[in-house]
């Protein structure tokens, strides 16, 4: 990672009573109620919690993607009302336009933003460098192995310079050697950068990893309750040692929380 | 591969033996064929030779073929390039916005099954006969599939995209151009190849119209002199210029997409 990557605009985030109810034949399905937070300027924040609990339903509604049904969603003192360039999103399944070359998608989003050619060139392969791709610059998607599929998303939202990072599951996909130089190569570009991040994850030692504050979410359809924040764990570890006892201990608190059964909102 | 190559040899080489065998013999075929009407296989191949480079007949279709292909191609161009033009950007909108799929597959739907030929004494009567008539209905033919392969492909676009590409700062309106377009190149290209054959194969209806020149108007011409070798001939040269001009068109989207992902 090069010293002159350019750094966020930074924004914080503001939920506010969100909730989520989607339409099924059978009538309206609460995914998601009550989940207020409130995240801060350059923050790290995973969120863990088991499948249906509607993690990945809040990324979607601060991505833009969703809208929620009720509550206050604001990035930046602004509310959310549709997906854009503020908020880049890394997918599990990495969403890399398959026409584009590794460069064109990074450039992708600098080009929509109309600047001179030459910068939009200077952009993407800077932080195509910065994810160690250069020798692939000119190769497409398909001719990539899925982590350097994944490093290539993650080079083109942050060549949008966005205020705000989501990443839904982004290394559930991969085998784990890769998953753990993708983490480490994470945690040094939001140090560099230090933009804020929500991290959606199942696994929890990546969440305790990464993470300055870890949202645990319990509930979902199928327990007959709402998904919702049942705990917000700070991890206060200066030493990310993922053998470390201090490192179990709060990895087995967040699981314990995670394996509860939901109380009822 | 050379032996796909020469294993497509030996039935048409049995069929040219058929036909010269027959036509000699006056062989009497099912649904009353008079093989004893047909041209020799071989006056066909000198008529062709003439009809190409004169020399030997000199007659009003000698080294005609020129003409009539660039007359002919020139209106299948026309027509195929105006359905594309219409069938594309139609078909993007059709295919992804339930409203406008709603107000046009009626209309497409009724109109898709009447056959050329049933439009032609209309099309006489509406348009009169020459040039325009004929590339009208090269259009209304090659139209059809090309929108129905741009619906079909517009509409299998993985929602991830769109969301990738609103994410990084794209309109809705945008998304049309930089990921339906792109992401539908497949379909969209075999709505056009079919699209393009079809061109062809209304041709010689097409050219009934009245036009001048061309290889449908020959036909129909060498028809009225009972000149069943140029009948052939020309049947000949546009399933030659058929072909070629599907390799054509791959070649131009080999050219123009290169090494890019965008034809399955």
């Amino acid at each position: 990672m090069t010293a002159q990557m350019t750094t966020g605009r930074m924004a914080d985030v503001r939920l506010e009573s969100v909730s989520k109810a989607f339409e099924t034949p059978g009538g309206d399905v609460v995914a998601m109620a009550g989940v207020s937070l409130t995240i801060a300027s350059g923050e790290f924040v995973a969120v863990v919690g088991a499948s249906g609990c509607g993690k990945s339903t809040l990324l979607r509604i601060l991505a833009g993607f969703e809208r929620a049904t009720d509550g206050v969603v604001e990035v930046g003192g602004a509310p959310v009302t549709g997906p854009g360039p503020g908020r880049g999103v890394v997918f599990q399944d990495y969403g890399l336009f398959p026409w584009l070359t590794v460069r064109e998608n990074v450039a992708y989003g600098p080009a929509r933003k109309k600047l001179p050619k030459e910068e939009v060139h200077a952009v993407a392969d800077r932080f195509i460098a910065a994810v160690g791709l250069t020798r692939f610059a000119g190769k497409y998607p398909a001719q990539l192995s899925g982590g350097m599929q994944q490093r290539v998303a993650i080079a083109r939202v942050l060549a949008n310079d966005p205020s705000l990072l989501l990443m839904d599951e982004p290394f559930g996909a991969l085998d784990a050697l890769t998953r753990s130089d993708l983490q480490t190569e994470l945690k040094r570009i939001h140090a560099e950068t230090r933009t804020t991040v929500v991290f959606v994850t199942h696994s929890i030692e990546e969440a305790v990893y990464l993470a300055d504050r870890v949202v645990v979410m319990t509930g979902g359809a199928s327990h007959g309750v709402p998904g919702h924040v049942s705990r917000v764990v700070p991890v206060e570890l200066a030493d990310r040692d993922v053998t470390a006892p201090a490192f179990n201990a709060v990895k087995r608190e967040i699981a314990e929380l995670v394996h509860a059964a939901p109380a009822g909102v | 591969m050379a032996r796909t190559v020469l294993l497509g040899l030996p039935v048409p080489i049995l069929f040219l033996l058929f036909w010269h065998v027959g036509r000699q013999q006056e062989w009497e075929l099912p649904f009353g064929i008079r093989m004893g009407f047909l041209p020799l296989p071989g006056d066909v191949a000198v008529s062709l030779w003439d009809y190409a480079f004169g020399g030997i007949n000199d007659d009003a279709f000698s080294q005609l073929l020129w003409t009539d292909l660039s007359a002919s191609a020139l209106r299948v161009v026309s027509g195929f390039a105006l359905a594309t033009a219409i069938g594309v950007p139609l078909g993007i909108v059709m295919g992804r916005f339930r409203t406008a799929f709603a107000l046009f597959d009626p209309i497409i739907n009724l109109f898709r099954p009447i056959p050329a030929t049933a439009w032609v004494p209309l099309v006489a009567l509406l348009i009169g006969y020459g040039d325009q008539a004929s590339i009208f209905l090269i259009t209304l033919s090659a139209f059809f599939p090309i929108v129905l392969g741009t619906i079909s492909g517009a509409r299998q676009v993985p929602e991830r995209l769109l969301e990738a590409a609103r994410m990084l700062g794209t309109s809705g309106a945008g998304t049309l151009l930089r990921v339906v377009l792109p992401a539908a190149a497949p379909s969209i290209v075999n709505g056009m190849r079919v699209g393009l054959g079809l061109a062809w194969v209304i041709l010689v209806l097409s050219e009934t119209t009245g036009v001048p020149t061309g290889l449908g108007s020959t036909i129909f011409l060498a028809r009225d002199v009972v000149r069943t070798d140029l009948i052939v001939v020309g049947m000949i040269c546009i399933a030659i210029a058929g072909f070629l001009s599907d390799r054509l068109l791959l070649l131009v989207f080999r050219l123009v997409f290169r090494d890019r992902p965008l034809i399955k």
